[in-house]
């Protein structure tokens, strides 16, 4: 039972590794590595290490993904792409966005 | 009462004009001494012209390329040489390899005796519960004191890339400080102190249960990194500011040096040394393991918000 819970746990792991470098936004791929690093943090319980899953939930999925969401940030990633969502959008106006964009 | 006197009379006096030229409010010797300004020097374009030509002529003379049979035969020498070094020293990494012990072998004496030692010996040796802590900050004390080093020359070196001027940090565009959220504010006061005190509870009970400096001063830091998201750096530079970092960084890990310094030197030359090994399972127990855990925790803690500080708005 635990050996199967393990293995699925591994496949997600795969396919989130996969995920990250595949994924074209940014947002997403930080998010992927997020989901990644709590399967992890998982599999270090199942292994019997307590200590790495403490080290993993806190660092890998806590502060890296907060440093990387705060680089987007930075460098206008993440207004770029809400202000791009802002013009798909039937109700608002692009115009919005486009000021939105220019303010923040 | 006395007469108060009125400011020119003052000006007048020998004790103002002392105590005016103590302050160096004015300078006694302009306009009393003849003075002359400085001319720039300037050189002439001929001058410069004859001088980089001189300057060409001898760079070929001395470089003399293509007709410098010594030169030539160093750069053959110089590629071959290099050809043969790699070679050597990949020839020399691959024989110690085939003289290693076979991975997964039982018979390995890494898989034998370490580990053994470790799991039989290392509560009576270390007086810590949770092994992993006594192995990483007693037996390999050494290894986590460099790690320690490398997490302050990093938050340093992104301090050198990353800092800005205090009066620009003062009056920051809007964008980078946090929107007033209630939610966020509300769950944080929340969060935070719980936060805080399992981050503290758990670099305390580093060895005894799972854990340690660098997971609880994580989760220390990932709160101070909650209160600032939520509040903003003002509110957080009331107890957390430029100083009180530096005082943190620097003073845990200089005890750290110390302690270990310590440590080594009464167990090399087999003295007992000040921090009594206790009763397994107290929380003052473990000798030197409960103080290195905390050094470590406020380390990683620094670090990790200072990161997060510099990234978001180049300063604590």
């Amino acid at each position: 039972m635990n050996d199967n819970i393990l293995f699925l746990l591994l496949i997600f792991l795969v396919i989130c590794a996969i995920a990250v470098s595949f994924s074209k936004n940014l947002l997403n791929s930080v998010i992927i590595f997020m989901s990644y690093s709590t399967v992890m943090a998982i599999i270090w319980i199942l292994l019997e290490s307590p200590d790495l899953a403490i080290t993993e939930a806190a660092v890998g999925a806590g502060i890296t993904s907060v440093l990387f969401f705060v680089t987007l940030k930075k460098i206008k990633t993440i207004d770029e792409m809400v202000s791009k969502k802002g013009t798909a959008l039937p109700g608002s106006e692009p115009v919005a966005g486009k000021e939105e964009s220019s303010n923040e | 009462m006395s007469k108060l006197r009125s400011q020119k009379d003052y000006e007048k006096t020998s004790a103002f004009r002392f105590w005016q030229w103590l302050s160096g409010e004015k300078d006694p010797y302009i306009g009393n001494m003849e003075m002359k300004e400085q001319e720039v020097f300037q050189e002439s374009p001929i001058v410069v012209k004859e001088r980089e030509i001189d300057h060409i002529k001898l760079h070929n003379k001395i470089y003399d390329i293509d007709h410098n049979k010594e030169l030539k035969l160093f750069r053959i020498f110089y590629r071959i040489s290099a050809v043969l070094l790699c070679g050597v020293i990949m020839a020399a990494l691959i024989i110690c390899v085939s003289y290693l012990p076979e991975t997964g072998n039982p018979n390995n004496p890494t898989v034998n005796e370490v580990a053994e030692r470790y799991v039989e010996k290392g509560t009576a040796e270390t007086g810590v519960i949770n092994t992993v802590t006594g192995m990483i900050l007693n037996y390999r004390g050494f290894d986590t004191f460099g790690e320690t080093c490398v997490l302050f020359i990093a938050s340093s070196c992104v301090m050198i890339l990353l800092m800005v001027s205090e009066e620009k940090l003062k009056t920051l565009p809007k964008n980078l400080e946090p929107k007033d959220d209630k939610i966020l504010q509300y769950v944080a006061r929340i969060i935070v102190p719980v936060l805080m005190i399992f981050g503290f509870y758990v670099i305390v009970n580093g060895h005894l249960s799972p854990g340690g400096g660098f997971s609880g001063g994580a989760i220390i830091g990932s709160g101070l990194i909650l209160y600032s998201s939520a509040f903003g750096g003002e509110k957080i530079r009331k107890f957390f500011n430029e100083n009180v970092y530096k005082c943190i960084k620097i003073t845990a890990l200089i005890f750290y040096g110390c302690v270990m310094t310590y440590y080594f030197y009464t167990g090399a030359n087999g003295l007992t040394n000040i921090f009594p090994l206790g009763t397994p399972g107290n929380i003052v127990s473990a000798g030197m393991i409960f103080y290195i855990n905390l050094f470590v925790g406020l380390e990683v803690a620094c670090t990790v918000y200072s990161f997060y500080a510099l990234f978001k708005r180049g300063g604590l």
